[in-house]
């Protein structure tokens, strides 16, 4: 990953993890003590059962994100951190918007514009109904922006959940996690790849 | 064999065994079982009604386990730092719950910051009154975790055995650092079927050292055998390594020159023939300038402080930087590395000994010493050797070598007297320097010059310490009245708090803010707690007093009056180039 290292754009980091009480704010204070706002945070599984996933998405100069995906190996329950642009990730964020049900009936238009921008009913009620959209944050903000005009009831969206494009998964790299003496691919750091292709699982 | 304990009743630990040989016994039983097992001998605490469970159980294990009682939970705490330096052991304290844990608090970051392997054991109020604002109910665990390399509360006794075997592990293994455990009383009176004690020696999740990558190895070495100016900058990972003799052979093989961090003062012996100082804010003339004109800056186990390094985009510059390191998050953190040698030091020191060619950069060398030349000069003769006027710090510390033969634990407090300590103080062996380094803790070495005992009973240990400090946790005096430890105790009295005023005079226009400090009478102090003492003023008093104090049976308090304003220098001011460095 070549970026010019000062720059500040999004990064998306992937934190695999034990379930460890504690473990959320030991990795957050990370970010804290040094004064950087997280712009999305999302704990969920993983593909492997007890193995937890931070998605963090912080807007850093690369230089920084290196320096805090360290930190945050170090921590004793981090099993391995990664920190990829957004053209490394497939990335969706959950949108839910709250309408009163009488606007959406009398205007026709209101429909269309929810049908264009992929929204989608999940509760129809009487006085109000719930819309769902999926997506990258332009599309959910931009469907903010179009609904606006007629009344917005509530908004919420989701933290943002990244799959790293090329990744083959974590699978293999516990076991080795769980050898006693975990051979070289797994102690590789990225210094010490240089020339490799870097953040590659 | 005499049975000493329910773990070596159980014996070793097999699949058949376990069920079979289980023993009924207490969470706080389970505890004081598995600190056994780990070695420990000495613990330093403080009771308090949510840890008495462990107490009570303490009671039974008197003869096992020596149990020092503090006066103060942070002179505990210290004291465990100063004994894990000193011994190489992890240094264990116990404290009670709400204020007892928070006071333990200082002490937790001074570890961290200085990669001190502690375990703390903290009570906690009964697991379900967590979260009601039970009596001396505090979230330690909260509080702790920036503080902490990690904590760990316990709410179930049967978790015992395992958490206190990953505690230790943690703490000692790779970078070490402090670790706390918060136990919840009932966890300490509940009853479980104890199974025996099994040390833990890995964490999935955790990696304390790497595998060394030999293609790194060999870039040092090429960098380093076509140097023509190479420079070897050590801190206290050689120590914490326990690779000594692996560093001093491969300083000895190259033939180059090396200066130290304060922390790692005494990797090797002060009158090396290589050894060309101390690096840093107040370190030595050569070591700061020739910093920046290196070709090859060899960094090993040090982690580039501020205080080293001055103003950053001016620091060696012009050198290639080899950084050998154990915790891959200090490389390129402060410094670019142009070769990263990521391991512990004990391994890749070895590999690269066996590398490089045999060396002698005699050249290179005569200029360190020109530049000790200027400096002795400049500074250094008048501070050691006064004719006339009051005493300096620095003549106290030159008669102490003199005495000691730099055989002595030096344990130092915070400020100039630190400085000038670690500047002059005559260091022959390796664990012999005890000062708080990263946090700059003051109230620091008395109750570590304590621990630092334990650590090396048969050493003698010599505190030394400004008006200041002393006066930050001077009821440890009764620590050592009461467990009667034979430690020396210099303070060096300007009647100011000499760094700050040093800073006010050079930098705030001599705008003396709150840097005037009164003392109580020091010896009389002393003598209130049972400790011998003097106090003396006059320069024709110092060597006898001295010889008095180290042949002195038991503690002694030696107090030095010494020049009011005198400054400490060389220094490298805020914000400035280590190249920069002011003799005056």
């Amino acid at each position: 990953m070549e970026t010019i290292d000062n720059e500040k754009q999004e990064f998306n980091i992937t934190v695999y993890t034990e379930n460890q009480i504690g473990l959320l704010n030991r990795i957050a204070i990370i970010f804290t003590r040094r004064k950087i706002n997280i712009d999305s945070l999302n704990t969920s599984p993983s593909e492997i059962e007890s193995i937890h996933r931070f998605n963090i998405v912080i807007t850093e100069s690369e230089d920084v994100v290196r320096k805090l995906t360290r930190q945050i190996e170090k921590q004793v329950e981090v099993l391995k951190v990664y920190y990829h642009t957004n053209e490394d990730v497939v990335w969706q964020e959950m949108a839910l918007y709250k309408m009163s049900t009488d606007v959406i009936a009398e205007k026709v238009s209101v429909e269309r514009l929810l049908r264009e921008n992929g929204a989608r009913a999940v509760v129809i009620r009487k006085d109000y109904t719930v819309f769902e959209t999926t997506g990258h944050r332009e599309e959910t903000d931009n469907l903010i922006k179009i609904l606006q005009p007629y009344g917005l009831i509530e908004f919420v969206r989701s933290a943002r959940v990244a799959i790293i494009k090329k990744s083959d998964g974590f699978n293999s790299k516990l076991r080795e996690f769980e050898r006693l003496e975990p051979g070289e691919d797994v102690m590789e750091n990225e210094y010490l790849n240089k020339g490799q292709k870097v953040f590659t699982m | 064999m005499e049975v000493q304990t329910i773990t070596q009743e159980i014996g070793e630990i097999t699949a058949e065994s376990v069920k079979s040989q289980a023993v009924e016994v207490s969470g706080s039983v389970a505890l004081l079982e598995a600190l056994i097992v780990e070695g420990v001998e000495t613990i330093f605490g403080y009771p308090g009604g949510a840890i008495m469970p462990i107490y009570d159980a303490l009671y039974d294990y008197n003869d096992k386990l020596n149990h020092i009682l503090v006066r103060h939970e942070q002179g505990g705490i210290h004291a465990g730092q100063g004994y894990a330096r000193t011994s190489g052991k992890v240094g264990v304290v116990f404290a009670t719950s709400g204020p007892g844990a928070t006071n333990l608090v200082t002490g937790l970051a001074d570890a961290q910051i200085d990669s001190t392997p502690l375990v703390c054991i903290t009570g906690q109020v009964f697991a379900h009154l967590l979260g009601t604002d039970a009596f001396q109910e505090t979230d330690v665990i909260n509080i702790t975790t920036p503080v902490t390399k990690w904590n760990y509360q316990v709410t179930d006794a049967t978790e015992i055995p395992e958490v206190i075997a990953k505690a230790f592990y943690i703490a000692k293994s790779g970078r070490p650092g402090p670790v706390l455990i918060d136990i919840t009383k009932n966890a300490q009176i509940q009853k479980f079927s104890y199974e025996g004690y099994v040390k833990c020696n890995h964490i999935r999740s955790y990696r304390p050292k790497p595998i060394v990558r030999h293609q790194y190895i060999q870039e040092a070495a090429e960098l380093i055998n076509s140097a023509k100016k190479p420079f070897i900058i050590w801190g206290q990972g050689v120590i914490l390594g326990s690779a000594e003799q692996e560093f001093k052979a491969f300083v000895e093989k190259s033939g180059i020159p090396a200066a130290w961090t304060v922390l790692g003062a005494g990797a090797i012996p002060t009158d090396h023939p290589q050894n060309v100082g101390m690096l840093g804010m107040h370190g030595n003339y050569g070591p700061n300038v020739l910093t920046n004109d290196c070709d090859v800056l060899i960094a090993i186990g040090m982690r580039f402080d501020d205080r080293v390094t001055g103003r950053l985009d001016k620091y060696a510059k012009q050198a290639k930087v080899v950084h050998l390191d154990i915790d891959p998050a200090e490389i390129d953190k402060n410094v670019k590395s142009t070769v990263p040698v990521w391991g512990d030091c004990k391994e890749t020191l070895p590999l690269l000994t066996a590398l490089i060619e045999e060396k002698q950069h005699t050249d290179w060398l005569n200029t360190f010493n020109e530049y000790t030349a200027k400096e002795v000069e400049a500074v250094i003769h008048k501070e050691l050797n006064p004719e006339s006027g009051e005493m300096t710090m620095g003549e106290v510390i030159k008669q102490l070598n003199e005495i000691t033969k730099g055989d002595a634990v030096i344990v130092t407090d915070v400020g100039q007297h630190q400085m000038v300590a670690c500047r002059y103080a005559k260091l022959n062996k390796t664990r012999s320097n005890v000062t708080s380094g990263g946090l700059g803790t003051m109230g620091f070495a008395l109750p570590a010059a304590i621990g630092a005992k334990f650590g090396a009973q048969e050493r003698d240990v010599v505190a030394i310490i400004g008006d200041g400090g002393f006066q930050m946790t001077l009821q440890e005096l009764g620590t050592i009245m009461q467990s009667k430890v034979d430690v020396k105790i210099i303070i060096l009295n300007n009647r100011f708090l000499g760094m700050v005023r040093q800073w006010q005079e050079l930098f705030n226009s001599r705008r003396y803010s709150f840097v005037d400090i009164q003392s109580p009478d020091f010896v009389m102090v002393a003598k209130g707690y049972g400790i011998d003492g003097k106090s003396i003023s006059e320069r024709d008093d110092l060597i006898p007093a001295l010889n008095e104090m180290m042949s002195h049976k038991g503690a002694f308090l030696l107090e030095v009056m010494v020049t009011k304003e005198n400054n400490v220098f060389p220094m490298v001011p805020q914000g400035c180039s280590v190249s920069e460095i002011r003799l005056k």
